[in-house]
């Protein structure tokens, strides 16, 4: 295992690190051999964002909670995170689960993920568990996210899906390719696609368009019954809610979507009444603040296994409602973790669970020869398409953050460059890979920050009101006292305009002092020149990668100016590690 | 391990039971609903409820009095609206003896967006789509037994884009 002979070779050297000596000295059996316990295993992934390949993922240094959420997961990051959960500083779990130390430590226990290494994980997981006697979910966003899955819009992850086994998923980024598309990978998929919550809209289903149930308008089975060690679980599919404001309203013209928890409880009601189910389990993409919610709200659910908001947490949140407990989790991203939810299920209820956050380190894992083999046959014509070194990293590149992050910095400086505007926006997406400094970036690294079905970049003239209004309406859907109202993204990033940010105040308040790059207040009467890319509305701009290529290949030498967001009211927010 | 779907199948049943339940109300009330149907046609346009601005305003010219929130008024709206000039909005009541409801967004231009008679013997029961000009409170009144009851859910109109 190399993890075990590098970090030899380091402890050789020193004492300094024998803080983390009895971690590190484990292998990949006592890492992943888990105790046995119950009756029915649960593995769930989600928001893999089709990294086959092993990744640097770093967390957030920044993810607030305002209001009753601040200081609650998933709203902590660095030392509140490892305290409140347990994590010993300089362990492997600490790299894994938060920020601290990224660079030293990502050299110390490297990449995470892959879909080989995950393979072999998951094959001895559900080995353990006896054959019949688990089940593999997957939460979403599995489709998209590299140049791969984009060109070939995603089946490249349908075939990786069938061979890792998973049994039944949901979605949201998969719905971008349209609805031809999305058909046509789900009928080569192998598993079940789920999801309660998109209908028709009022219009298709007089048009008599395709639904799984055409008296309901339920565009998609709703629900799965599995049967596990004569233990009948319910497994409920809840989309992404607002795939088409979040995204082009023209990829999903016929379906609307919403949280919908009142059908939700009408489904569960009917499965727990009718169909006598003995555990209910909810595979969803609201992401976690909004699971919170709607665990206080729905009863009869037993674990919602949550996704979207790409946040690691370790242990689930025991949330109590009008029927009982039900258990919220989120499971990271990136390929990064594999939950493990082990059930000990009687008749008609779950009497206890055990569950873990595994980070899937590629190091202590063989990687699965069928699924590299695979990996490398998917990936071969495009080979020489992408592995071009354009420059290098020219420091720690992530994007991950609620205000800004170096990776994004770097988009902002090409669209302001390339496309000679004062201004430059860029969508904050919670996906893309780290690279680290020295690193060489190719098209392939590009793509991963960037490979959306609308990736067109636009020039276009706008007041400094009108920005402004963006900037707030953006904040809202982070930073709104009520989840239901959040979206699930990060701010938007800026480039050449600086801000303050209030998070805790309402909607129209939170941002103030817009300055642009040369110190002149942002007028909210004049226009200025604004660049960006990933709009909802239609545009005809060249694609985003080939804007960011074309600015490494000239060797522009990178800006560094800080990121240039002030915020206000969030001292003593464990959201918060280091300023922005 | 794989069985065939169930859920599907207890979602149709729900959807059968309630189906009948429909029928079953609509036929014992339907022979008392017919003269105030008629009456309630010869109701004037209420001009000045349609010309306020304030959704306070609109109720007052519409009705004469201020209605009190009641958790028997189910209204169902999308927290974020999917598309600002088509926003699904219904509502129902267990309320007896419901005569109108009505529909208002306090912050477009004009409060009141419609206003519906209800003849006695119908299910109260609307299901309409509202323009909003943006994020906004919409109110349903229900007039029941001569009284106001409402209920109010604040929709989001946002610009989009920037999911995770």
């Amino acid at each position: 295992m190399p993890i075990r002979r590098r970090e030899f070779m380091t402890l050789a050297g020193g004492a300094v690190l024998s803080a983390g000596l009895p971690r590190l000295a484990r292998s990949a059996d006592s890492v992943y051999d888990l105790e046995r316990f119950g009756n029915a295993r649960i593995l769930h992934m989600t928001d893999t964002h089709a990294q086959l390949k092993p990744v640097f993922f770093r967390e957030p240094s920044v993810n607030l909670g305002i209001g009753s959420m601040q200081g609650n997961p998933p709203h902590l990051v660095g030392k509140a995170f490892l305290e409140r959960f347990g994590i010993r500083p300089d362990s492997a779990d600490a790299y894994a689960f938060t920020c601290i130390e990224f660079e030293k430590a990502a050299q110390r226990f490297g990449k995470l993920g892959g879909f080989a290494h995950l393979k072999t994980l998951v094959d001895r997981l559900r080995s353990d568990a006896g054959p019949g006697r688990s089940l593999l979910l997957d939460g979403g966003d599995l489709w998209q996210g590299t140049g791969l899955a984009n060109v070939m819009q995603g089946a490249d992850m349908v075939a990786a899906s069938n061979l890792l086994g998973i049994d039944a998923m949901t979605g949201h980024w998969e719905f971008t390719y349209g609805e031809q598309v999305l058909r046509s990978n789900l009928d080569r998929f192998k598993g079940e696609f789920l999801a309660q919550n998109v209908f028709l809209t009022e219009e298709a289903a007089f048009n008599d368009a395709k639904a799984f149930d055409p008296p309901s308008g339920r565009v998609f089975k709703p629900a799965t019954i599995k049967e596990i060690g004569g233990h009948r679980i319910a497994v409920i599919g809840q989309a992404f809610p607002y795939v088409p404001i979040a995204h082009p309203k023209r990829f999903t013209p016929d379906w609307k979507f919403g949280i919908r928890d009142e059908e939700l409880q009408k489904l569960v009601d009917g499965l727990r009444n009718n169909d006598k189910v003995d555990a209910v389990i909810l595979l969803s993409h609201n992401g976690m603040d909004v699971d919170l919610k709607l665990a206080s709200r729905v009863t009869g659910i037993d674990v919602i296994l949550g996704g979207h908001t790409h946040d690691a947490v370790p242990q689930p949140i025991a949330v109590t409602n009008p029927g009982g407990v039900t258990l919220v989790t989120n499971a990271g991203s990136n390929g990064k973790f594999l939950a493990v939810l082990d059930l000990d299920i009687g008749k008609g209820k779950v009497a206890n669970v055990r569950y873990r956050l595994l980070p899937v380190f590629s190091e202590l894992l063989k990687p699965d020869p069928a699924m590299q083999a695979l990996i490398d046959k998917t990936r071969a014509p495009h080979a020489d398409d992408w592995g071009d070194k354009l420059a290098s990293a020219d420091r720690l590149l992530y994007r991950r953050g609620n205000f800004s992050g170096s990776m994004d910095q770097l988009i902002c400086d090409a669209l302001r460059g390339e496309l000679d505007s004062e201004i430059a926006l860029s969508p904050g997406f919670r996906w893309g890979t780290t690279a680290l400094a020295g690193q060489p970036l190719t098209m392939e690294d590009i793509m991963a920050q960037t490979a959306v079905t609308y990736p067109e970049t636009y020039v276009v003239s706008m007041t400094g009101a009108q920005i402004k209004d963006v900037l707030e309406d953006v904040c809202d859907n982070l930073f709104n006292a009520d989840p239901y109202y959040q979206q699930g993204g990060d701010m938007v990033r800026l480039g050449g305009l600086a801000y303050t940010c209030t998070p805790a105040e309402s909607v129209g308040k939170r941002i103030s002092e817009l300055t642009l790059d040369n110190g002149n207040t942002l007028q909210a009467a004049r226009s200025y020149k604004v660049a960006g890319w990933a709009s909802v509305n239609e545009q005809s701009g060249a694609p985003i990668w080939d804007v960011v290529a074309r600015h490494l290949k000239s060797g522009k030498p990178p800006n560094r100016s800080a990121p240039g967001v002030t915020l206000k009211g969030v001292e003593g927010n464990p959201g918060i590690a280091k300023q922005v | 391990m794989t069985h065939t779907d169930n859920g599907f199948s207890a979602t149709r049943r729900l959807i059968l039971q309630g189906a009948s339940a429909v029928v079953l109300v609509g036929l014992g009330n339907l022979p008392f609903g017919l003269a105030p149907a008629f009456a309630a046609a010869n109701d004037k346009y209420p001009e000045e409820a349609f010309k306020a601005k304030s959704e306070a305003d609109a109720i007052k010219a519409l009705y004469g009095k201020t209605p009190e929130a009641s958790d028997k008024v189910k209204m169902d709206a999308p927290e974020i609206a999917e598309n600002g000039a088509v926003v699904p909005v219904s509502v129902t009541t267990t309320l007896p003896d419901v005569t109108s409801i009505s529909f208002l967004v306090a912050e477009n231009p004009v409060a009141l967006v419609a206003s519906y008679k209800i003849p006695a013997g119908t299910m109260p029961s609307v299901a309409n789509r509202i323009k909003m000009a943006k994020t906004s409170n919409v109110i349903v009144v229900v007039e029941a037994g001569g009284k106001l009851y409402s209920a109010t859910k604040e929709v989001k109109v946002t610009v989009g884009g920037c999911g995770g």
